[in-house]
């Protein structure tokens, strides 16, 4: 347990100086930089004239379905980490249980095709 | 007080030190990095690329940081400002982050923690933050277009990585990256009774493995031809067209970080990480170090050569590659390694 | 040992602080940034509890999947926020109502332990040392074999997810013209050239 949690504060320090770099080499620029700040200036870049509306606004329901895919496959991707490494132990047991499970998602993956979600348009 | 020096002041200051060496050490390979990657760019132009600042233009990429402190930094007036400081902020620090695991030589890493491969899938599952931030908060229309198309993009390529990351560790049987470089010590070339060399390492049993990993990495770095994030044609500069000076440089600079990681994570996981290409006298006396940087070199290389002549994709096609072509490809290959390995009894 | 608990308290405490900032925050794109923080502190928490490889999924999966998903939600779907909290306190009961059940859970949770110490101590698959097995391995030996029926339950429930994200939102835009690419590659090479005199055309 110890043991363990002595691996990972140094991620946490690094992780810390990392993070004080990054802070650094942003804020050098305010520091140091010369500024004169106008309207025109600061508005949002549009290619000439003044922008419309609002920037943000509705946009295509298929990203949503692209990210809902994400998870569904990322979640897929995490069963089988702990399978890869007992992979020699399980046996064909283990094998054979994976592949069922990955068979009824191989399913899915076939109905979206089907249906045309992996269709970008 | 003794005990106190003892327990948390000396390997914390050793801690601190390490940390720093590494950082600083990577910051400077990736200036020359830059370099070389416009000088490789160039070459296939017939320019000369970066040849002023300096002999032969090295300092280049040193003159383009002092540029950028000296820029004024903008915050436009429609923005959130403080998600809109935060994006640059997020991306550089977790680009960092990800180096902590990597191994440059045997026991020569930060933290050698028993889910290396899982902390960089982690990590790099959260790059897109960054963009989805800095698009968001911008409030302005190409950054938000990008951050979507960006996002999509991403999320799209990682699971294939996943994939590929689940066959090598089929044949390693372990999720530490130490362990990985290790056991490419034996593979194809030693079951054929020759001395430990380059046709153990995994990306000859696993070479459509490789392509795809490879390919992937391009895609999740928004590297061209796969740079559709930034296509100037259509969203002028993508989600960084509000930012200016550092903010915009650490942008930059996480990317190229990123780059960098994923030549690593390449290296390591097909390219035995810091072996020698043949166990023999000469080849073994150089540190392992040296034989890492070099493979990392070269994938950094094919990079930049893809970005040279690769024609830019057009965003369905992008997303057809992505999930028509690499997921059941991939997907397959976990199949066929595991159904291999389990027959022949090879699997560790 | 002192790190140990002083790492306990940071995360504990930053996770619930960021908690309580996920509902009172204004805007929804702070909500969910500040749950993201939650996110990551509750994986610090397992981490101190030894569970490595529940941490990093927890990233991997919350905050590198369920949370860009949730950013999307409210980043760009144009949901009026204002309107939404107008029905607060209709809901009240009702939210009122869960809060109650889940802290009545909580409470026999810990009653078990109040009147049988022991039960935590003899649990049917036991969690081997972590210098015999990371975690990882020791998760892997039990998931497909011995609990293979809720592992395959799994697997249904993600297809049933799939299914239902489709039927939800696929709606085919209706003209569209789309590349397709195995029959550019199949097409055979039917052009060619001509030798054309001027003013004769085809």
């Amino acid at each position: 347990m110890e043991d363990l949690l002595r691996d990972y504060l140094p991620i946490v320090v690094f992780i810390g100086i990392g993070a004080v770099i990054a802070i650094a080499l942003m804020a050098s620029s305010f520091l140091i930089a010369y500024r004169n700040p106008d309207p025109e200036k600061l508005s949002a870049y549009e290619c000439g004239f003044n922008a419309f509306d609002d920037a943000r606004m509705k946009f295509d329901v298929r990203f949503y379905l692209v990210a809902i895919l994400f998870i569904i496959f990322d979640l897929e991707v995490a069963f089988l980490f702990p399978w890869a490494i007992t992979f020699g132990d399980l046996g064909w047991y283990g094998f054979w249980s994976m592949m069922l499970f990955l068979g009824v998602l191989t399913v899915g993956f076939i109905y979206e095709w089907k249906k045309g979600a992996l269709e970008w348009d | 007080m003794d005990g106190f020096v003892g327990t948390y002041l000396i390997p914390g200051v050793i801690m601190v030190a390490q940390s720093l060496l590494l950082l600083v050490l990577l910051l400077v390979f990736i200036a020359y990095l830059l370099y070389a990657d416009r000088k490789v760019w160039a070459a296939v132009q017939m320019r000369r690329g970066p040849n002023v600042v300096g002999p032969w233009g090295l300092f280049q990429s040193f003159a383009d940081l002092l540029k950028f402190v000296l820029k004024e930094p903008i915050v436009p007036s429609g923005s959130n400002k403080g998600i809109f400081l935060l994006a640059p902020v997020v991306t550089a620090t977790l680009a960092f982050a990800a180096w902590a695991v990597i191994p440059f030589d045997a026991g020569w890493v930060i933290s050698n923690i028993n889910v290396g491969i899982l902390y960089i899938f982690a990590i790099s599952s959260l790059g897109v933050y960054g963009i989805i931030m800095a698009g968001w908060a911008s409030n302005s229309k190409y950054p938000f277009l990008a951050a979507l198309r960006s996002a999509a993009q991403m999320v799209s390529y990682e699971v294939s990585i996943g994939f590929v990351i689940v066959t090598v560790l089929l044949c390693v049987g372990s999720l530490n990256l130490s362990d990985i470089v290790v056991a490419q010590e034996t593979g194809l070339g030693t079951r054929l009774g020759l001395v430990p060399s380059l046709l153990d390492w995994h990306w000859l049993p696993l070479l459509p493995m490789f392509v795809v990993f490879f390919v992937s990495a391009l895609a999740e770095t928004n590297r061209p031809p796969f740079d559709l994030v930034e296509a100037e044609s259509e969203l002028v500069a993508g989600f960084m067209s509000e930012y200016s000076a550092t903010p915009y440089l650490l942008f930059m600079l996480g990317e190229y970080v990123s780059i960098v990681l994923m030549c690593a994570l390449g290296s390591i996981l097909f390219l035995g990480g810091w072996l020698p290409p043949v166990s023999i006298a000469p080849f073994t006396w150089i540190p392992g170090i040296v034989w890492f940087v070099l493979k990392l070199s070269l994938l950094f290389f094919m990079f930049a050569m893809v970005k040279a002549f690769v024609p830019r994709y057009r965003y369905d096609q992008l997303m057809r590659l992505g999930w028509k072509v690499f997921l059941p490809l991939s997907l397959a290959s976990v199949f066929v390694v595991a159904a291999v390995l389990q027959y022949m009894g090879w699997a560790p | 040992m002192i790190l140990h608990t002083l790492f306990f308290y940071l995360f504990s405490v930053v996770t619930i602080a960021s908690a309580l900032m996920v509902i009172s925050s204004r805007n929804p794109v702070h909500s969910v940034l500040f749950l993201i923080l939650a996110f990551f502190n509750a994986a610090g928490l397992f981490l101190l509890l030894g569970a490595e490889f529940l941490a990093m999924i927890l990233v991997v999966v919350y905050v590198g999947a369920v949370a860009v998903l949730f950013l999307f939600v409210v980043m760009m779907l144009d949901v009026d926020f204002v309107e939404l909290r107008q029905g607060f306190l209709q809901y009240l009961p009702v939210g009122g109502l869960i809060g109650v059940v889940l802290l009545a859970e909580l409470l026999i949770v810990l009653g078990g332990w109040a009147f049988a110490p022991t039960v935590g101590s003899a649990p049917v698959a036991p969690i081997p040392a972590i210098s015999e097995m990371t975690n990882t391995a020791a998760i892997g030996q039990l998931l497909y074999t011995r609990y293979i029926f809720f592992f395959q339950a799994a697997g249904f429930v993600l297809l049933v997810a799939m299914i239902g994200a489709i039927v939800l939102t696929l709606r085919h835009k209706p003209g569209v013209k789309r590349q397709n690419i195995a029959a550019q590659v199949a097409r055979r090479a039917t052009v060619e050239i001509r030798h054309v005199e001027p003013g004769q055309g085809l």
